[in-house]
């Protein structure tokens, strides 16, 4: 999969432009890997596109996806946002595990656990304890300029820890109707975890596109120095930003314990930062910052889900698509990288002009700008 | 963005600023001991030190060379993952496929240095964040143990046994495993090849500013791979020691463990920024989040996960130091 690698020929008969209208869609790339997954599981499994309807809910393949899939889907919003404005997320896994923590000690421990306004309590907890998680990693990056990477690792590191002495290292089990549906309830039968997912990524793209905030988080990271210049405050759009990223996780956080009507502070939200960076470089956002995708994100956090659906029909450990992973990580980075492309463009045309010092060239003068 | 606050402190001490939190972190080293030997029976004793060290004397060989990365500006998630690797392909070496431990090493040193070297490669030649390739790093690493296999693998081999079990002997009735010996000598070795070599002065040049170390005709692309070669080799080292340790070979070895490299590098008093900092910062580093891990465990009423929010609040204490003293490097 090398997408734009042939952007530079230029000259090309009409007949295909409107193909490569098409290719050079930024979601064409996630979307055709996604449906080529989809299909070549089609291939092993015959009835895997089959929705059937039961009890009043739709069950099938295609739903399970959307439903394991919605807590990842959730958190990669959060994180394109930060990653927007050139930053990282790693705090997210623990924010899970906390949110979900909280959230089953408090119903655990409630009179009456079973009841709307206790369910509604321990939510209202979950997502102000993140709120505060991302404001702390707000302030460190805004305010004390830290960097990102190392700024939310405090988190990550502690998080765990935070999330295993709210639940004594135990983990809680909760019976309360109200809660489980959240994560493995149905509603209009679908789960209301995808239906959940589906409101906040509607909500987020309306207030971001809709209005000039998107705009002023891609200027944020597109170029800090520029956007300042222009007199965009970027303290408050960051804090923003580590903010939703935080309260996305932690109601992630909630569908996961809700699905499982239990707490693992250990286990909860294991990694899911690392496929929530995953899904968002997959969906078209550079890690470097500026533009970004959120239907993009949407389909790769959909891509991973479906890797692991494929590996579970396979029939070979699960734990290997950790290696499939660290392969996608590979190719999307390399076909992101200006310079792989450059150089695989160059190879295509021996007779290109500008030869070896452009390989260094772009580096150094970026740096320029950044420092 | 924030030169108000940290303009003054810098202005206070340009020259003390990068010792001064291997300063703080060597106070904090003693008052621990110390309240550590008030506190509880028995922890005022050499042993304890030495025991800090047997416990984490893979934490350090692993953490050196995540020095060395950090020194260059960089950083690398993988080295958990590789030291998990490392375990798992001794035991598979040795255990199944019933090659002589002398064997498996060189092996797995050298899957080590060239997984590393790989990685240094692809940053460099193809200009990605080392943190995405790290990552790609760290799920193939753990990937590929589970392929190996998904179950743990103990060790029997009498050869690794009597060395897991030998006990160097010191003076004064005290002892150290020789995973601790090796760990020293690997410390020793980092330190003269930081500031005694051409490359250790290319190392920092490279964290110091990267463009200005190019115009000075320094061999960034080199060094750049050698440095992850290193962190690479260190890691397939500190798993070498960890199969000592356990005596097993498991994919969940060492899970987070580059974040306590990490964590020990940045307490030590290594710059994230790159270009300042101490390799024997480090090993101070090291042996304060032993010394938690002790305090914790002579305390008996808290429970382990304390250990990760205290180290935790000390990388949020330090991270805070490095940016009121010497960290102003990503204000202009």
């Amino acid at each position: 999969m090398t997408p734009l690698d042939d952007t530079g020929a230029g000259g090309r008969p009409a007949r295909t432009r409107g193909a490569r209208r098409l290719t050079e869609h930024r979601l064409f790339w996630p979307a055709a890997v996604l449906a080529v997954l989809l299909l070549g599981n089609l291939a092993l499994t015959h009835d895997f596109f089959a929705v059937r309807v039961q009890n009043g809910h739709l069950y099938g393949s295609l739903i399970d996806i959307l439903q394991f899939g919605a807590p990842l889907i959730l958190v990669s919003l959060g994180m394109t946002l930060v990653i927007a404005t050139r930053g990282i997320d790693l705090s997210v896994g623990s924010t899970v595990a906390i949110a979900g923590a909280l959230a089953c000690e408090h119903i655990a421990t409630a009179k009456d656990p079973g009841s709307l306004s206790t369910v509604l309590t321990a939510i209202a907890l979950a997502v102000g304890v993140a709120a505060a998680i991302g404001l702390l990693n707000g302030f460190l990056v805004a305010r004390l300029g830290v960097q990102p990477i190392v700024a939310t690792l405090v988190l990550m590191v502690a998080g765990r820890g935070v999330a295993q002495l709210i639940t004594d290292g135990q983990i809680i089990s909760v019976s309360s109707s109200a809660y489980k549906m959240i994560g493995g309830g149905y509603w209009l039968t679908l789960p209301f975890a995808v239906l959940l997912a589906a409101v906040l990524v509607a909500v987020t793209s309306l207030v971001t596109r809709r209005t000039a905030l998107g705009m002023l988080v891609e200027s944020v990271g597109g170029n800090p120095v520029a956007s300042r210049l222009v007199g965009i405050r970027a303290a408050g759009l960051l804090v923003m930003v580590y903010v939703v990223s935080a309260v996305c996780a932690a109601v992630a956080g909630l569908m996961i314990s809700s699905n499982v009507s239990s707490a693992d502070g250990n286990n909860a939200g294991l990694w899911i930062e690392l496929d929530a960076i995953l899904a968002v470089v997959i969906g078209g956002t550079a890690l470097t910052g500026g533009r970004f995708s959120l239907g993009g994100t949407v389909l790769g956090a959909l891509v991973i889900q479906t890797l692991s659906t494929t590996i579970y029909t396979l029939g070979v450990p699960p734990e290997t698509t950790l290696v499939f992973k660290a392969l996608v990580v590979i190719v999307v980075c390399l076909a992101q990288s200006p310079v792989f492309r450059a150089r695989l463009s160059r190879r295509r045309r021996p007779a290109a002009p500008d030869p070896a010092p452009a390989a260094g060239d772009p580096a150094a003068r970026r740096q320029e700008v950044h420092s | 963005m924030s030169t108000t606050l940290t303009k003054p402190l810098q202005r206070f001490s340009a020259r003390h600023a990068a010792r001064l939190p291997l300063m703080v972190t060597a106070t904090l080293l003693v008052a621990m001991f110390s309240v550590g030997s008030l506190q509880y029976e028995g922890f005022f004793s050499a042993q304890v030190l030495l025991n800090v060290l047997i416990d984490n004397g893979f934490l350090l060989v692993v953490a050196i060379g995540t020095t060395f990365v950090i020194l260059t500006g960089g950083i690398d998630l993988s080295v958990g993952s590789m030291v998990a690797l490392s375990t798992m392909l001794t035991a598979w070496l040795v255990e199944q496929n019933g090659l002589p431990l002398a064997a498996a090493v060189p092996v797995v040193l050298l899957v080590g240095a060239g997984g590393g070297a790989l990685m240094g490669w692809v940053i460099h030649a193809f200009e990605i964040q080392p943190f995405i390739v790290t990552l790609a790093g760290m799920f193939l690493a753990r990937g590929l143990c589970y392929m190996i296999s998904t179950e743990s693998i103990s060790i029997t081999d009498p050869t690794t046994t009597t060395i897991a079990q030998t006990r160097v002997l010191l003076p004064g009735g005290l002892f150290v495993s020789p995973a601790v010996v090796i760990a020293l000598v690997v410390l020793a070795l980092a330190f003269v090849v930081l500031h005694h070599t051409r490359f250790g002065r290319t190392v920092y040049a490279l964290g110091g500013n990267e463009s200005s170390a190019r115009l000075m005709g320094l061999p960034v692309g080199r060094t750049k791979v050698m440095v992850y070669a290193v962190s690479g080799l260190c890691s397939a080292l500190g798993g070498l020691l960890l199969t000592f340790y356990m005596l097993s070979g498991y994919a969940l070895h060492a899970v987070g463990m580059e974040l306590d490299a990490i964590a020990a590098a940045v307490i030590g008093g290594t710059l994230l920024t790159g270009g300042s900092g101490f390799v024997l910062g480090t090993a101070l580093g090291v042996t304060v989040l032993g010394l938690i891990q002790t305090i914790i465990s002579f305390q008996g009423t808290l429970s382990s996960w304390w250990t990760r929010i205290v180290i935790g609040g000390l990388l949020f204490v330090f991270i805070l130091l490095q940016r009121l003293f010497g960290g102003s490097r990503t204000e202009h």
